[in-house]
């Protein structure tokens, strides 16, 4: 067979489109230019300022401290949910799997607007508390769909065999099925996290005064194209991070 | 009584089927004991009620005096060999064998002693740090075994233990079971489908059949003398002639009347009306052929026929004749030394003749 060059231009085609952008991005944290139009010398002028910005970080601890703790509760929530869907088959069970996976097409403005209408109705103060119940409702599907994508591999005997051993129904659990799930929860909260760090759009409706979250302090320093290097320079780091993460979760789904 | 696993009357019913329809045995201290029988017979269903994993919807299980129908599974003293052995792919084999030991907080010392000792008689001592999917298949098995075994059990229960091995396997752990079942000593219930397995594997043998028993026997006894039809067609092959019963002789022979092969004598280990319907049956290896009416005396049944197919399996040849609407399977056993065999071929006319005492009248249904 003769060997075609167009895969490989493809692939070539394919990673330039994907990763132009970055590339764009990372060299102009280095830029000395205010604008990026041309290159002015190389710099860490960016990065000393990003590190001097107060409410970047003030940001990035609120982000943080959200994704923490969203993604961990999804972990708990998600992984009930999926051995609900696995072990039960009912009518309401069905109607359950129906509604967790509407979160995964439905639109991010619908989202954000439906939460801010229930919290307005109850009357519940929008800040922290609000953005964090927000990103569990988004991310739970996924983690869910994930852990139950490792249930259905799952084989139930596993279980008789243990209770036949003399676990009880909670021992087995905890000796054998927590730790044959474990690789698909954690998968499934770095995913979530990963979902909760970068959430604009839902995060805009029901955030509150001082509960300011990296991406909407990326939007609003956008305005003024005085921070625009910096948040080159902040992008940049974001970008290193990311890809470690995605290295780690690769990882653990390798080895599930 | 040494009666030592006692089921009493255990009916259980799923839907609208009955699974298990109130099925009674006893077995005793210490025997190999199989459930047989074809897959929906029930037999994996009274394996789970013995285990603990269904409960009965009536009926009694007892253990060694101890009634244990209410008792969730992991405080029976019954443990399992599962069909997939069920093996916990995250534990070692070391950590899969200790894991009952572990569950019921004995002592760090008795663990490992215990587990070391477990190993050893399985004869894995030296992949005890392994994962289960690093072992062969028959591998696996000993380890399941082990574990199961480690806990002391009163009685061990091994669901189709053989049926994911493959063949040549299969014959090397039927010689091993039987060997860790001498050396252990704890009382065997085997679940299979497959009769040679039943018959190697354990000393009496529950023939079930639409969750109920049709008779419970020797292998050697469910095979020379079924009680019903079914029991007959389970294990081993047969011929079935359907016929009436018209003399009555001593010692239970009966002469039956069957169409198109004359009336033979057969022996009856029931009772039998005269002029009903009955079945006899006649063993395949039990047929002798010759090509001269056989003069051995009145008392051996003969009739003639024309063989339609030969096929020939190198321990022994198996023959299809036909004699009038009957269309019955002999089985000659070769050898070089025994001279006297005949070899018909395809379109050679034959004789047939079996004695009486190997010809034998089976039920229709099970005994209610």
């Amino acid at each position: 067979m003769k060997r075609s060059w167009l895969p490989g231009f493809i692939t070539l085609g394919v990673i330039l489109f994907l990763f132009a952008p970055l590339v764009v991005l990372v060299v102009n944290s280095f830029n000395a230019s205010r604008f990026g139009g041309e290159w002015e010398g190389f710099t860490w002028m960016w990065y000393e300022k990003l590190w001097a910005a107060g409410e970047i970080w003030e940001s990035l601890w609120i982000t943080l401290k959200i994704a923490i703790s969203a993604s961990l509760a999804t972990m708990v929530l998600g992984t009930l949910a999926a051995y609900a869907l696995h072990r039960f088959r009912s009518g309401l069970q069905n109607v359950h799997h129906m509604l967790i996976t509407l979160p995964l097409v439905m639109p991010d403005i619908l989202m954000g607007m439906s939460l801010l209408a229930l919290f307005v109705l109850t009357g519940v103060e929008t800040g922290l508390l609000t953005i964090w119940i927000a990103h569990v409702t988004f991310c739970l599907s996924f983690v869910t769909m994930v852990v139950l994508g490792r249930l259905q591999d799952f084989d139930l005997t596993l279980l008789d065999a243990a209770r036949d051993l003399g676990a009880t129904q909670a021992q087995a659990v905890k000796k054998v099925l927590l730790p044959l799930l474990l690789p698909g929860v954690l998968a499934g909260g770095l995913l979530a996290f990963t979902l909760s760090i970068d959430d604009y759009v839902i995060t805009f409706f029901v955030s509150g005064p001082g509960t300011t979250t990296l991406p909407l302090r990326v939007a609003s320093m956008m305005k003024t194209s005085r921070s625009l290097p910096v948040i080159n320079a902040l992008s940049t780091l974001l970008i290193a991070s990311t890809f470690l993460v995605a290295v780690c979760s690769h990882r653990l789904q390798r080895r599930a | 009584m040494d009666d030592f696993l006692v089921i009493d009357h255990v009916s259980k019913t799923f839907g609208t089927q009955r699974a298990v329809d109130s099925v009674s045995l006893n077995v005793v201290k210490g025997e190999a004991f199989s459930l047989l029988g074809p897959s929906g017979c029930g037999k994996t269903t009274l394996l789970r009620m013995i285990a603990g994993f269904e409960r009965p919807d009536s009926g009694r299980i007892l253990v060694n005096g101890q009634d244990i129908t209410a008792l969730p599974p992991e405080q029976r003293p019954v443990n399992t060999v599962f069909q997939n052995y069920a093996l916990f792919p995250h534990l070692s084999v070391w950590e899969n064998v200790a894991f009952g030991l572990r569950m019921s907080r004995r002592p760090r010392e008795e663990i490992r002693s215990g587990v070391d000792r477990m190993l050893e008689l399985v004869r894995l001592s030296e992949h005890a740090r392994k994962r289960p999917a690093q072992l062969s298949g028959g591998q696996r098995q000993r380890v399941a075994i082990a574990r199961a075994l480690v806990n002391r059990p009163q009685v061990l229960l091994l669901d189709e233990p053989l049926a994911a091995l493959d063949l040549k396997l299969r014959q090397h752990m039927l010689m091993e079971l039987n060997t860790i079942h001498e050396q252990v000593g704890t009382t065997f219930i085997y679940v299979t489908h497959d009769q040679g397995e039943a018959m190697s594997l354990s000393s009496r043998i529950a023939v079930m059949n639409a969750g109920r028993v049709e008779q419970v026997d020797s292998p050697a006894h469910l095979y020379e003398t079924p009680r019903t039809s079914f029991v007959a067609s389970f294990i081993g092959d047969a011929n079935f002639f359907t016929g009436t019963a018209v003399e009555f002789q001593h010692e239970g022979y009966v002469r039956v009347f069957v169409d198109g092969l004359g009336s033979p004598l057969v022996l009856s280990n029931g009772t039998v009306a005269s002029n009903q319907p009955l079945r006899l049956m006649v063993r395949p290896e039990k047929i002798s052929l010759t090509l001269a009416r056989p003069s051995s005396g009145e008392r051996v049944n003969a009739f003639r026929g024309v063989v339609e197919d030969r096929a020939y399996f190198g321990t022994h040849t198996r023959y299809r004749i036909r004699a009038g609407e009957h269309s019955i399977l002999a089985q000659l056993q070769r050898s070089r030394f025994s001279g006297g065999d005949i070899d018909p071929a395809r379109g050679a006319e034959v004789w047939m003749s079996f004695h009486p005492d190997e010809g034998r009248v089976v039920r229709l249904e099970a005994a209610s």
